[in-house]
C-alpha cells in the first residue's frame, strides 16, 4: 500500500503539488486527474523516487521514500516500480528483447528470457522480440512499453498520460492492457491523465485540480 | 545487457560519427608510434655505426658529407686522399687506430669498400660462411647483401663505377666471393668488403685507359700521382687530448678535412629533428581533433538521447551508470583506436622498412616494441576519456523529472 501525508513540492515560491493525505491499498487501480500543470506528473515522479519532495512523507510498500539516499531510491525504483510514459521512449536502436533486458539489467534482476517472453506474449507482441524498437508501429510500441514496465514484476505500476496521443480505440486498448496487466500481477496501478475518455474506467480517483 | 554492451550499442547506432573518431584517433596514434619506431631505430643504428670512431678524415669538403659517406655509407665521398696521410696519422701518438677505407664502386646498389681486416673486427663481425679476404679481387659480403642478391661463397660478380650503381661495369676485374659476414646490425650488413688493393687495381686500370684515350686524342695528359689513394680514414683516439689538437692539425693541411661523428651526428639530428617535430605536431593535432570529435559526438548524443537517459533512470539506473555509459563509449572508442593505431604504426614502419630496404638505405623494422609505445596508448585513451568527462558529467546531472515533464 501507498500512503502520502502532507506532500508538497515547491519550485521557489510556487507550489507545484500539494497532497494533504492519500492512501492507496495494494492492487487498487487509481486515476490521478486534473488539468495540465496541476502536478500529476510531479506526483508520479515523487512516488517513483525520481524526485524528492520539498515536504511531507511517502511510504510505499513499507518503505519511507523520503528516507532513501538517491542511490537507494534508484535501486528501490528498479525493484518496485514500473513506469509507462506518454511518449514511450523505447531505446530505438535496440531490439524489443534488448529493451526488456535493459530493464532487467538496470533493476539488477537476473536477465531472464522466459520472463521477457512471458511479458511480450501476454501483451501480444511475442513475435516482435527480435525487431528493433524503431521498426515498430505505434500500437506495438505501446504494448512493448507496457511489457517493459511489467517485466520485473513491479508492485507499483505508474502510467503518465498513457492515452493522450491515442485515438479512442487505441486509448481504450491501452487502458485495458495496463489494467489487465496490473490485475494479473497484483500490482497497484496509478494512471495520471487529463483524458476524459478513461475516467469512467476507474473506481478510485484523486483529483488534483485546485 | 550491461553498461559496456549498452555503450557499444550506442556507438554502433551512429556508425559515421564513430568511424570518424576512430579514424582520427588511430591515425594520430599510428603516426606517433611510427615516429617513435623510426627515430629510435635510426638513432640506435647510427650510434652503433659510429661506435669507437672519434674522427673521420677525408678530402676537403663538407664535414657532414664526410661523416655520412665515411661512417654510414649514405652520401657520396668528398674525394680521395693520399695514402701518405694514413702513414702520418698512424705515427701520431695521439692516435690509437686508423682504418683506411677505399670507395668508388658498387654492385647492385651495394657499395664495394676497400678495407683492412680491422674494419669488420671493429664492429665485432663474425663470418657466417667462408673466410675473410686474403688477396685482391676477393670479396666478403655483408649479411643483407648476401641475402638480397642470393650470392654466397664462390659467387663471381663485377662492380660498376660509382656508388649509385648506374655506372660503367668493370668487366675485366671480376670479384670472387670468399666469405659472408653474419648479421651485425651495423653498416657492414649492406657493404661488400674487399682488400684496398682491389679498389686500386680497378681504378689504376681506369686511369691508364683515360691516359691512352687522351694520348690518342693528341692531348698531353698530366701524369697522375703514382701513389695509390684512399677515400676516408676512420680514426680512434689514444687519448681524449687528441680531440683538442688533432682535428685542427689535420684541417690545417690543405688536402684534408677532419670531421667529428659526435658533432656532425648531433647536427644531423637537429636538422632532421625539425621534420620529426613537425610530424609529431601533426600527430598531436590529429589526436586533439579526435578528442574534439569524441567530445562533440557525446555532447550531441546527450541532446539526442535525453529521453534514453531519463528512461534508464526510470528503469532503476543510477546517475553513475549514465556517467559510466558515456565514459564507456569513449573508452571503447579509445581502446579500439589505440589497438588499430598500434597495428597501423607498426605496419607503416614495416612498409617504410621495405621501401628503405629496396633503396639499400637504413633498415627500419616494425617488428620491435618500445616501452614508450605503451605510454602513447595510455595517453591516447586518457585524452579520449578526458574529452568524454564533461558530457558524462552532464549525463550524471540529468534532471530526469524535468526531461520527462517536457516530453
Amino acid at each position: 500500500m501507498v500512503l502520502v501525508e502532507n506532500l508538497e513540492q515547491r519550485y521557489g515560491n510556487d507550489v507545484a503539488l500539494r497532497v494533504p493525505r492519500w492512501q492507496v491499498e495494494a492492487a487498487e487501480q487509481w486515476l490521478v486527474t486534473g488539468p495540465s500543470g496541476c502536478g500529476k506528473s510531479t506526483l508520479l515522479h515523487v512516488l517513483a523516487g525520481l524526485l524528492r519532495p520539498s515536504a511531507g512523507r511517502i511510504v510505499a510498500f513499507g518503505q519511507d521514500l523520503t528516507a532513501l539516499e538517491p542511490a537507494q531510491a534508484d535501486r528501490w525504483r528498479g525493484a518496485t516500480v514500473g513506469i509507462v510514459l506518454q511518449t514511450l521512449h523505447l531505446v530505438a536502436h535496440l531490439t524489443v528483447r534488448a529493451n526488456l533486458r535493459l530493464a532487467q539489467y538496470l533493476a539488477r534482476m537476473p536477465q531472464d528470457d522466459a520472463a521477457i517472453d512471458e511479458a511480450l506474449s501476454t501483451l501480444g507482441v511475442a513475435d516482435k522480440a527480435a525487431r528493433r524498437a524503431r521498426e515498430l508501429s505505434q500500437g506495438e510500441r505501446q504494448r512493448v512499453a507496457i511489457a517493459r514496465a511489467v517485466v520485473n514484476g513491479p508492485r507499483l505500476l505508474l502510467a503518465d498520460e498513457p492515452t493522450a496521443a491515442l485515438d479512442d480505440a487505441a486509448a481504450e486498448r491501452s487502458i485495458d492492457l495496463l489494467a489487465g496487466e496490473a490485475a494479473r500481477r497484483g500490482a497497484t496501478l496509478l494512471v495520471a491523465t487529463h483524458d476524459a475518455r478513461v475516467k469512467s474506467r476507474f473506481e478510485h480517483r484523486l483529483d488534483l485540480s485546485r | 545487457m550491461n553498461l559496456a554492451s549498452l555503450s557499444a550499442g550506442y556507438l554502433r547506432a551512429r556508425p559515421l560519427q564513430t568511424a570518424l573518431s576512430l579514424l582520427l584517433l588511430s591515425l594520430g596514434v599510428a603516426t606517433i608510434i611510427l615516429l617513435l619506431l623510426v627515430v629510435n631505430q635510426l638513432e640506435e643504428r647510427m650510434t652503433r655505426d659510429a661506435q669507437g670512431i672519434d674522427l673521420v678524415v677525408g678530402a676537403k669538403g663538407s664535414p657532414m658529407q664526410i661523416i655520412l659517406s665515411g661512417i654510414y655509407q649514405l652520401d657520396v665521398p668528398t674525394g680521395n686522399i693520399p695514402l701518405a696521410a694514413v702513414r702520418a696519422l698512424q705515427k701520431n701518438s695521439l692516435v690509437k687506430k686508423v682504418m683506411p677505407l677505399g670507395m668508388g664502386d658498387s654492385w647492385r646498389g651495394y657499395r664495394i669498400v676497400g678495407a683492412g681486416h680491422e674494419y669488420p673486427a671493429h664492429y665485432g663481425a663474425t663470418l657466417a660462411a667462408g673466410r675473410l679476404w686474403q688477396a685482391p679481387m676477393e670479396a666478403v659480403l655483408g649479411a643483407d647483401v648476401a641475402r638480397r642478391t642470393g650470392y654466397g661463397v664462390g659467387g663471381r660478380f663485377v662492380g660498376v663505377h660509382g656508388v649509385g650503381g648506374e655506372g660503367e661495369e668493370h668487366t675485366e676485374f671480376p670479384y670472387t666471393v670468399v666469405g659472408v659476414l653474419a648479421r651485425t646490425g651495423t653498416v657492414l650488413d649492406r657493404l661488400v668488403l674487399t682488400p684496398m688493393e682491389s679498389v686500386w687495381r680497378v681504378h689504376e686500370h681506369e686511369r691508364e685507359e683515360e691516359a691512352e684515350e687522351a694520348k690518342a686524342a693528341g692531348r698531353t695528359q698530366e701524369r697522375k700521382s703514382p701513389e695509390p689513394e684512399v677515400t676516408v680514414l676512420l680514426v680512434q683516439y689514444a687519448s681524449p687530448l687528441a680531440a683538442a689538437t688533432l682535428p685542427r692539425e689535420i684541417n690545417s693541411q690543405t688536402a684534408l678535412q677532419a670531421a667529428s661523428p659526435a658533432y656532425e651526428t648531433a647536427r644531423l639530428f637537429r636538422i632532421a629533428g625539425v621534420g620529426v617535430e613537425a610530424l609529431r605536431a601533426f600527430a598531436v593535432v590529429l589526436i586533439a581533433a579526435a578528442a574534439l570529435s569524441v567530445f562533440i559526438a557525446l555532447y550531441t548524443a546527450l541532446e539526442e538521447r535525453r529521453y534514453d537517459l531519463a528512461i534508464i533512470r526510470t528503469l532503476g539506473g543510477s546517475p553513475g551508470q549514465l556517467f559510466g555509459m558515456l565514459l564507456g563509449e569513449a573508452a571503447i572508442l579509445a581502446a579500439a583506436s589505440a589497438a588499430i593505431g598500434l597495428v597501423l604504426g607498426h605496419a607503416f614502419a614495416w612498409a617504410l622498412g621495405l621501401w628503405l630496404h629496396a633503396q639499400q638505405q637504413y633498415p627500419v623494422t616494425g617488428a620491435v616494441f618500445l616501452g614508450e609505445e605503451v605510454l602513447v596508448l595510455v595517453a591516447a585513451v586518457g585524452i579520449a576519456l578526458l574529452a568524454a568527462l564533461p558530457p558524462a558529467w552532464s549525463a550524471y546531472r540529468t534532471d530526469v523529472s524535468q526531461i520527462l515533464a517536457t516530453g
